[in-house]
């Protein structure tokens, strides 16, 4: 019964008409609340669209980049004077000058210092190295006259993208008039081709954007991930198991659940700075190495591993424990036998997971010097390398016009293996995971 | 480097006597005569357990020990006006010896060095061999001492669950471990600080500038250096912020449509979408707000006429609500789906629409899981790093306008202890007391959630 103003009671008629009066006003205010929260999914959503296009935007033209294609004559005597193909000769040989001329006569010849200074610096100035190893790789084709692909300098590359304009003034730009009408003559005797990159993933870090790649990143990430896989599973699965099955309910157990989550809680850049004050402060470790890296991201990673291997432990139902018990297994072997092998795909789930956050995570691995300019590919988990997303960091930060296209290829290989990832543990999940 | 070339002979020692173990039983038992305790391979298992792990322990303990008896018996190389020298001085006459003894050389070194590095290749030869001995003569030790001991009546099966029970103890308490080497290591760096730089005054204090000793010495730094986080306290106070007011209203009706409106379709879609949110790397949000967001924001104040610094506290803060809308929603989502339905049927059954139930009904009994859902995003904003190093800039301004460019805790730590560093200085030292406060931050923020979820949460079974 709804009551009046003044107190008394509305007739049953009065109060329907109140309500019904009233009806449009809630109505509306129902849709509108509904449509608040369909907009706030769309903002949501539409921040996603937002940045993967953003990436994919400047990454995938970034996985591309210009070469020119020039008549190089593979001279014998000049490219390897001591006559046995070995690195030290090859790198003291002439390889320069083959790749100077026959860029020259690609030209036509252009006389004068200045036209020559301008010829040269289309081309990276890895050319020379990428003639030598091209000869080491085709040894049959020595002292013929073969096409080679060399990449174009960064600014050249920006030129042909369209970012540095033929509008803006000569002083203002970066490259001048004589390279942009070589290019053009290059360009007319299509000679230029616009390629997927083969510096992105067999070159290492560069302060040059053309011959930048990822693989010694790449290289060093895997280390990293695998001391880290090598440390935290079983780790946190034997924490899971202790404290799921055998912990008895007392103050340690509280204890070590509280520290657990307080793990959890704490800033990943603060598991660096620990890794740092311990690891390589106090024991005297090597700074940016992955076996550091891999032992902090180990820590940062465990309470995720722990909290979904004890679900995994807890979904097993407790008549499978009892029947093993009963048919006289010990404790242990109930575990061992019965219950770690049905838990173990949840448990995989979890650490696939814990895994790829380890992958994306950057902050700890600056805190232990894993930032270090590393030209060469790590060999083993004691020497020093970088990991791909502090590549990208690294990246960022460079000034260079095409280093933000790099960068974006990079982030789509981070991307990709972060899904194909998480694709995988929930591919895991459905496929081995029982249902009691 | 005796470590893991010792490594794989300990367990070939292992291995064998597991087989030795695991023979013997199985010939008892094909013999048939005297019952055995437990299974053949039980007894295999605890005489290799039994030859390796004391054996490893041990090793690791070795060679973990004998740098540090080698450093100290480098003393006697030193000459004197290194012994009295400071930390940095006996430092750089450690590298200088450590340097030769990996064969790099540069240039001519004093003949102490030349002596020190030979007597420690000595040394190392010398540990090397005791190392390897030791192990490997425990190993074969304990191994034979187990497979002695083994006979029919011995409880081989419960010795190797023992070994296994605190094997699992040792594990879990690694968790224990770290996070008292964390409070404590940077815990002892702090009190270093302090020891420096009064505490009141890097509390209270109202200018961040810290300088290297180094360049305060020489004259090039241009003032004295000062410690006051109260910048970077209102640095980080106004990102969060601005994360907060991006995060909490888009996550919150995020959470309130997909529980209570959307179809069972929609959920599975939308779901998985805003997750990825979270799994997007830090760094790829850094990425995107320096070289979208904040020009975007910059230009947008252009069009308006209003100044906006280019690393503006606005762009990192609303790149950083982006990253935790998905921690607000998915936990505000499960203490939405865990109100009973019978409270919902009820407020229904009195006439209310839908939305009037969610306002008046589910969401004020929901209200200390969704209190405590935001706590733990503001404590991720605190904590988060990578969008405020790449986004955020170094100024340490003390301003409250989200469009000045303002510096964080995190991102002033990253700065100060990536690349390298003297350990002694003040300026290293104060990243370990920026990290103390960012601890106790965090912990506190993530108690105080627990705490609200217990006391205020509705029983309702």
């Amino acid at each position: 019964m709804t009551r009046s103003t003044d107190g008394g009671l509305l007739s049953s008629q009065e109060a329907a008409e109140r309500v019904a009066a009233s009806l449009k006003k809630r109505g509306r205010s129902e849709r509108r609340f509904q449509y608040l929260g369909i907009a706030a999914i769309t903002c949501s959503i539409l921040f996603l669209v937002l940045l993967f296009t953003g990436i994919f935007s400047k990454g995938i033209p970034g996985m591309f980049q210009h070469y020119v294609t020039l008549e190089v004559f593979l001279d014998k005597n000049r490219m390897d004077p001591q006559g046995d193909m070995s690195p030290d000769s090859l790198y003291t040989g002439d390889a320069r000058g083959l790749v100077n001329e026959s860029l020259m006569s690609a030209l036509g010849n252009p006389e004068g210092r200045k036209a020559k200074r301008a010829a040269r610096s289309i081309l990276s100035s890895s050319s020379p190295s990428r003639l030598a190893e091209f000869a080491v790789k085709h040894p049959e084709l020595i002292g013929q006259k073969v096409a080679v692909k060399f990449a174009v300098d960064d600014d050249i590359d920006s030129f042909m993208r369209g970012f540095i304009s033929r509008e803006t003034p000569e002083s203002d730009r970066r490259i001048n008039n004589q390279i942009i009408e070589f290019v053009d003559r290059l360009n007319q005797a299509s000679l230029i081709s616009y390629e997927f990159s083969d510096y992105l993933f067999s070159g290492s870090a560069s302060r040059d954007a053309e011959i930048a790649g990822i693989k010694g990143a790449l290289i060093g990430s895997i280390w990293t991930l695998g001391v880290c896989l090598l440390i935290a599973f079983p780790l946190g699965v034997a924490t899971a198991v202790y404290l799921e099955e055998i912990a008895p309910k007392n103050r340690v157990t509280e204890i070590i659940e509280i520290n657990i989550n307080n793990l959890a809680a704490v800033p990943s850049v603060v598991f660096g700075i620990m890794g740092l004050a311990i690891f390589i402060i106090a024991f005297g470790m090597p700074r940016s190495i992955p076996l550091v890296g891999g032992i902090v991201l180990a820590l940062m990673t465990l309470p995720t591993i722990i909290i979904s291997s004890r679900a995994a432990i807890r979904a097993v139902p407790p008549s499978i424990r009892d029947a093993a018990l009963g048919v006289g297994a010990s404790k242990m072997q109930t575990i061992l036998h019965h219950v770690i092998p049905p838990a173990l795909p949840g448990m995989l789930t979890g650490t696939i997971i814990g895994m790829a956050q380890a992958l994306g995570e950057t902050a700890p691995l600056l805190m232990i010097g894993m930032v270090a300019f590393i030209v060469d590919v790590p060999g083993g988990v004691t020497e020093p390398a970088t990991a791909l997303p502090v590549q990208i960091f690294m990246w960022a930060d460079f000034a260079e016009r095409m280093f933000i296209q790099k960068t974006s290829a990079a982030i789509i290989v981070l991307l990709a293996f972060l899904i194909t990832m998480n694709a995988g543990a929930i591919i895991l999940r459905k496929k081995l995971e029982r249902r009691w | 480097m005796s470590l893991t070339s010792l490594i794989l002979p300990l367990l070939i020692i292992g291995a064998i006597y597991f087989y030795l173990g695991q023979h013997w039983g199985r010939r008892q038992w094909a013999l048939g005569s005297v019952k055995l305790h437990s299974l053949p391979r039980y007894y295999g298992f605890w005489t290799g357990l039994v030859a390796t792990v004391p054996a490893l322990l041990l090793l690791i303990f070795l060679s973990l020990g004998d740098d540090f008896l080698f450093k100290s018996m480098l003393k006697q190389f030193y000459p004197s006006d290194v012994l009295d020298g400071d930390v940095v001085v006996r430092a750089i006459a450690f590298t200088k010896v450590m340097n030769l003894v990996e064969g790099v050389r540069f240039g001519v070194q004093e003949p102490w060095v030349e002596a020190a590095a030979s007597a420690w290749i000595g040394w190392q030869k010398v540990a090397d061999l005791v190392i390897a001995s030791v192990t490997i003569g425990c190993s074969l030790v304990a191994g034979i001492f187990a497979y002695r001991q083994i006979s029919p009546t011995f409880r081989a099966r419960n010795g190797v669950e023992r070994i296994i029970l605190w094997a699992l103890i040792a594990c879990s308490s690694i968790a224990i471990f770290t996070t008292i080497g964390i409070v404590l290591s940077v815990l002892f760096e702090s009190i270093r600080f302090f020891k420096l730089i009064p505490i009141q005054d890097f509390i209270f204090g109202v200018e961040w500038n810290p300088q290297f000793e180094g360049a305060e010495r020489a004259g090039s730094g241009g003032g004295t250096a000062t410690y006051g986080m109260l910048p970077m306290f209102a640095g980080t106070f106004l990102i969060s912020a601005v994360a907060i007011t991006v995060a909490v209203p888009i996550g919150l009706f995020s959470a309130i449509y997909l529980a209570e409106y959307a179809s069972l379709k929609t959920r599975s879609v939308v779901k998985p979408l805003l997750e990825v949110l979270a799994g997007v790397p830090t760094v790829v949000y850094g990425f995107f707000a320096a070289l979208t967001v904040a020009p975007f924001v910059r230009s947008v104040g252009a069009s308006l006429g209003i100044e906006v610094a280019s690393e503006s506290a606005l762009a990192a803060g609303l790149v950083m609500g982006i990253m935790i809308i998905p921690f607000v929603s998915s936990l505000s989502d499960d203490v939405i789906n865990a109100v009973p339905q019978s409270l919902r049927d009820a407020a229904y059954g009195l006439g209310s629409t839908k939305s009037e139930a969610i306002r008046q009904v589910v969401l004020p009994a929901a209200l200390p899981g969704i209190v405590a859902a935001i706590i733990l995003a503001v404590s991720r904003a605190i904590g988060e790093t990578m969008i405020v190093v790449m986004a955020a800039g170094l100024a340490a301004n003390l301003s409250f306008n989200p469009l000045d460019a303002v510096t964080t805790v995190t991102s002033q730590i990253v700065t100060i202890l990536s690349g390298d560093q003297e350990f002694e200085s003040a300026k290293t030292l104060s990243a370990f007391a920026l990290a103390l406060v960012l601890i106790v931050v965090t912990l506190a923020l993530n108690f105080f959630a627990l705490q609200i979820v217990k006391r205020y949460r509705e029983q309702y079974d």
